[in-house]
């Protein structure tokens, strides 16, 4: 069967985006809007075939998933192995994508029609939108590294100018110059490890990159470096760079300023799709990273996703700006993504870490998408970010009132809403692996449960404060997407996830952990619980609270100074000790060999010009001695 | 010989064929609607051009005087296209320029006697058809070169060019006789091994090389291309610079690569040194010219460098570079003539200081400018990009890293002025600049063309990966 129209899936955003970019003047609000909406449309129509196809006609091959490669186009060619092509691959991993990334995006096209109403750059926010969507469906896509490379970088370039969006705000151009220097910086990892591992593996490819007897020759290489294989190093390089895009400390920083985005921007690239590329990245080459040198490269994965859980999870319950606090509970919540990466194995049933990682991916995007896009039904109602100004909102905004408790609740991980099967298959996975891993995941539920609740109760009961306009609930635009999320998030746990998706693509059946489910329900209930007897009503308890922790408590507020930490490190010690010196190298011996040359250059050019004289009886002169003196000197080259 | 025989040379019969037409038709159309006459010509030529896309087996003919093979066949198509772009680019100059609009039909029937000699200059396989596709290319372009009579500057272009053409012919006619008397033929095939490493036949190599390297503009045999270009009309010069060298350089490359393979280290030193002194004469010149003309002149001269650079590897892949590069110059060098040429048309201006402000006044116009100056300096993601890419490739491939690093210098040195030019464009502004115009459709449709071929050529890889299979034409 011909699979080459998968191709119009990137195609269409596209066609799009160039649209909508070079006629952003032609072509007015709304009906801009309109046509990104429609293309979106049948694009995400086209995508749900695809994936529907994959899963149940094409992909099952004796029991197995196979990888099929749709689409290819041979851009560069190098050796026979070796080349750069523009492909489509469908894969479970892509497949699974193929309903995130259209789904998300499709929800915001629609929710933005009525959150960006009245913006002067209304075509332009469409536009980019549609160029993340391209990026993003290519990266999902992509058939070999350098491909989705170069969908990286452009997911990078669209979310930079998404989070810069509001130009004129000076806050908005350095959070987009952040977000955008900080993971460029992380970038340059996974470049030099995709070159490193290309140089040793001699394909891009994913299906030559990820088949197990190309990788019993590769741990062949004894190439090593400070004790570990070039390979591995690769990996943990590659992995820099999933870490940059995925938030994950210590490069997280970036994340939290990239709020001052517009809200639909936040909820698609920075709460379901973009940020989940760097797990994305290391489940594409999962077997590379679990059977390189014993999966060193992993246990890194692992050390930093539950690192990260923790770390994100304590900023969050401090934060006061609503789409912080939903910043650092993305954070935390890929960091369980990565850590349920780190801790899988490979075959049948083992792979339950890799699954719950998709697994959590997957409804992850549903219910923080629609956090986020439940954020910015509020904020448009209330004008204002900050908790002090919300409060008793459920009287007035009854649909994203019960939208965001469902999306509450998944997240929390209470039963039967979807973020609960997800956790509960990380944690049951974590606890076969390692206990203290698993520990800081259930901790962190309920850590979680607390959070999301204090944020729930502060906005949606605590006491009215004065509002200068009584809210209202948002426009149909923007709720109905609410409620096709909130459906998602309610009962998207229901998917048997392990019949699609595992390490080595045979499906298995997982069973339910009782006990351990069990207790991850209860702390997080527990947290659920602390965070009403504080918020459910106006009073000091929670500032009290703050009071008792005292200085970790300023600490967390202040995110640990690690912003500030980058600033000393960058401002103070390689600006002022590396790049001063540098620079005065470059102004005074740089700068002056070249003008010297420059000058000289100048002075030649000056002085021979009068070879060109007019005259053609010179020229033929000229030409006839050019032409016997260069024999002549010829003549001295016979041997 | 069969009629399948003779359909190898199906370009060379059809272009005769128009050229017949088109004079029949100046004789028949009546003096004041000449006009007439250019439609004719452009839709015959696209025909041609269409037909030109037709497969055609390979092969030669009359003993192996002539002969076709599938890199000719590409070469060209690539040569049809680029001469329609100029006659495109020429159209509004024979319209409204010239007073005298009787004449229009000459121009293209001399222009195209002139493309029918570089086609039998690609396809020869013999010394004196090579010699005289040459003469056929040269002597009616001298005509054209004062084709405005009444032009001072255009009338001395013609004879620097005509006394030039005919010195250069002299030396190459001495160079073939020369190696005449060493092989005892004038068959390339049979030349083929033969030339044994002798004084004399060192001298016969660089007297025939020099005679080529006239057309390339090789310094130092370059010396003609400034006056001529400058004074010369647009059109011409455009042709002179991209169509007229192209043919030179491709037999140039098959007689080096191929016929004179036995000389290939005496001539790899001859090709080393002309590059070198080709690229930095040319830039060095480059960078003082005012006049538009002059300065697109020496940029070609030190093009011409980086063409001549490819053949330093003799193989599949330097075969492919010159091919690919020198398509992607003819183009870039076409589009940046036909801005010129447009707006000299409509202001009368050529000097680069009058561009100041371009950009505000005729955005189009300036985009397309700065495409084909980016590609002539080989900023990516333009053409030029690649062809440059695929030079170094080839180079470095050969073990030349010096060369490599010379023509790195060079492109440096040559950004300097193709960046001045963008900068009078994009940044200056200016209290009187080029007012707003509007071409005539033939020059839009043309620089629309080069606009797309730019951008689209280089990152459209079967283009590279097509003329590299058909490059196998070398058997070192």
């Amino acid at each position: 069967m011909d699979l080459s129209y998968t191709v119009l899936i990137l195609i269409i955003p596209l066609f799009v985006f160039l649209l909508l970019g070079l006629f952003f003047r032609r072509i007015k609000a709304p009906l801009s809007g309109y046509i990104g909406v429609a293309g979106l449309t049948v694009t995400s129509l086209i995508s749900f075939f695809v994936a529907f196809e994959y899963f149940f006609k094409i992909g099952m091959v004796d029991g197995a998933y196979q990888k099929i490669v749709a689409f290819k186009f041979v851009w560069l060619h190098f050796t026979s192995t070796m080349s750069i092509s523009i492909g489509v691959m469908l894969d479970p991993l892509s497949a699974v994508m193929l309903i995130v990334v259209p789904l998300v995006s499709w929800m915001v096209h629609i929710y933005s029609l009525g959150y960006m109403k009245g913006d002067r750059g209304f075509t332009r926010f469409y536009a980019f939108l549609s160029l993340f969507t391209f990026s993003m469906l290519g990266l999902v896509l992509a058939s070999n590294l350098f491909e989705i490379y170069i969908f990286w970088e452009l997911v990078g370039v669209s979310s930079y100018s998404l989070i810069g969006f509001y130009y004129e705000k000076p806050s908005a151009v350095l959070a987009a110059k952040k977000a955008f220097i900080v993971t460029r910086f992380a970038d340059l990892g996974f470049l030099i490890g995709l070159l490193i591992l290309s140089y040793y593996a001699k394909t891009f490819d994913f299906v030559n990159l990820t088949s197990l007897t190309f990788i019993h020759n590769l741990s062949g290489i004894g190439t090593t470096f400070i004790g570990l294989s070039v390979i591995t190093w690769a990996l943990i390089l590659i992995f820099v760079g999933g870490a940059g895009k995925s938030a994950m400390f210590p490069l997280h920083i970036w994340l939290p300023d990239a709020m001052e985005g517009p809200t639909p921007v936040s909820a698609l690239i920075h709460a379901a799709t973009m940020v989940v590329a760097g797990v994305f990245l290391v489940a594409r080459l999962f077997p590379l990273y679990y059977f390189i040198e014993g999966g060193i490269a992993l246990d890194v994965v692992t050390v930093v996703g539950t690192f990260t859980i923790l770390f994100a999870a304590i900023i969050a319950i401090t934060q006061h700006d609503i789409k912080r606090v939903l910043a650092f509970s993305t954070i935390s919540q890929i960091g369980y993504m990565m850590l349920a990466l780190g801790i899988s194995k490979y075959e049948g049933p083992e792979g339950l870490g890799y699954m719950a990682a998709m697994f959590h991916l997957f409804t992850h995007a549903m219910f923080k998408a629609l956090l986020f896009l439940g954020a910015g039904s509020i904020i448009h109602s209330v004008h204002s970010n900050y908790m002090q100004d919300m409060g008793g909102l459920r009287k007035y905004m009854p649909i994203t009132h019960i939208t965001f408790l469902i999306a509450a609740l998944a997240i929390s991980g209470i039963p039967p809403f979807a973020g609960f099967f997800s956790k509960d298959a990380i944690l049951a996975a974590a606890f076969e692996h390692h206990k203290v891993v698993w520990f800081t995941g259930w901790f962190v539920a309920g850590l979680t449960a607390f959070y999301m609740f204090r944020l729930y109760f502060r906005i949606f009961w605590w006491n009215d404060p004065k509002y200068e306009h009584t809210p209202h609930e948002s426009p149909k635009s923007m709720t109905i997407p609410l409620m096709v999320l909130a459906f998602m998030a309610a009962f998207s746990g229901f998917i048997p996830f392990s019949h699609f998706v595992s390490p080595d693509y045979v499906p298995f059946s997982e069973h339910m952990e009782w006990g351990l489910a069990g207790a991850s329900v209860g702390i997080g209930l527990v947290g659920i619980i602390l965070a009403w007897i504080l918020y459910k009503k106006e009073n000091d308890l929670s500032t009290r609270f703050a009071l008792a922790f005292g200085l970790f408590y300023k600490w967390a507020y202040h995110k640990f100074y690690i912003d500030e930490l980058y600033m000393f490190v960058t401002k103070e010690i390689i600006f002022k000790h590396i790049s001063a010196p540098f620079a005065w190298f470059d102004r005074h011996v740089v700068d002056g060999t070249m003008n010297g040359i420059g000058n000289s250059t100048v002075w030649i050019s000056e002085k021979i010009k009068g070879l060109q004289s007019g005259r053609v009886q010179d020229y033929a002169m000229y030409f006839v001695s050019g032409a016997t003196v260069i024999s002549m000197i010829l003549w001295f080259l016979i041997k | 010989m069969n009629w399948n025989q003779i359909l190898l040379m199906r370009n060379e019969i059809v272009l005769t064929l128009i050229i017949l037409l088109v004079l029949v038709s100046d004789l028949i159309v009546k003096d004041n609607r000449k006009k007439i006459i250019s439609n004719i010509a452009i839709g015959l030529f696209v025909i041609h051009m269409l037909i030109g896309f037709i497969p055609m087996p390979e092969g030669s003919l009359f003993g192996g005087m002539y002969r076709t093979n599938h890199l000719i066949f590409g070469f060209k198509i690539i040569l049809n296209v680029g001469v329609l772009l100029i006659l495109l680019q020429s159209a509004s100059w024979l319209h409204d320029k010239l007073q005298d609009t009787t004449k229009i039909g000459e121009f293209y029937i001399i222009l195209f006697s002139s493309l029918l000699g570089i086609y039998f200059m690609v396809s020869s396989g013999h010394f004196l058809i090579l010699y005289m596709g040459l003469e056929l290319s040269v002597l009616p372009i001298s005509a054209l070169a004062a084709y405005e009579v009444y032009n001072r500057k255009s009338s001395e272009a013609a004879i620097k060019l005509i006394l030039s053409a005919a010195i250069s012919s002299g030396v190459f006619l001495f160079g073939i006789s020369i190696l005449y008397a060493v092989s005892g033929s004038l068959y390339f095939d049979d030349i083929l091994g033969k030339l044994p490493i002798s004084y004399f036949s060192v001298m016969g190599l660089v007297f025939f090389f020099s005679g080529l390297a006239f057309k390339i503009s090789l310094v130092p045999f370059h010396l003609w291309t400034a006056d001529v270009y400058e004074g010369a009309p647009t059109p011409v010069s455009n042709y002179l610079s991209v169509i007229s060298k192209a043919g030179a350089v491709f037999i140039l490359m098959v007689l080096l690569f191929i016929t004179m393979n036995t000389l290939h280290d005496i001539w790899i030193y001859l090709v080393y040194g002309i590059t070198v002194l080709t690229m930095f004469i040319g830039n060095f010149f480059a960078l003082r010219q005012e006049n538009m003309k002059r300065f697109l002149a020496f940029s070609s001269v030190a093009q011409a460098g980086f063409i001549l650079m490819a053949m330093v590897s003799a193989n599949q892949a330097g075969v492919s570079s010159v091919v690919y590069f020198m398509a992607i110059y003819i183009f870039s060098n076409i589009g940046a003539f036909g801005v010129v040429e447009a707006i000299s048309m409509k202001t009368g201006k050529e000097n680069m200081k009058d561009y100041a402000g371009l950009y505000r006044t005729n955005p189009k116009l300036s985009l397309v400018l700065m495409l084909s100056l980016f590609s002539l300096a080989g900023i990516p993601p333009v053409a030029g990009f690649f062809g440059k890419f695929f030079l170094y490739t080839a180079a470095a491939g050969q073990g030349f890293y010096v060369l490599v690093f010379i023509a790195v210098v060079n492109v440096t040195i040559s950004l300097y002025y193709y960046l001045k030019v963008i900068r009078e464009a994009f940044l200056r502004t200016s209290d009187t600049p080029i007012a707003y115009f509007k071409s005539d459709n033939y020059m839009k449709v043309s620089l629309a063309i080069v606009a797309v071929i730019l951008l689209v050529i280089g990152l459209y890889s079967p283009f590279y990966d097509y003329i590299y299979s058909v490059s196998n034409i070398v058997n070192f």
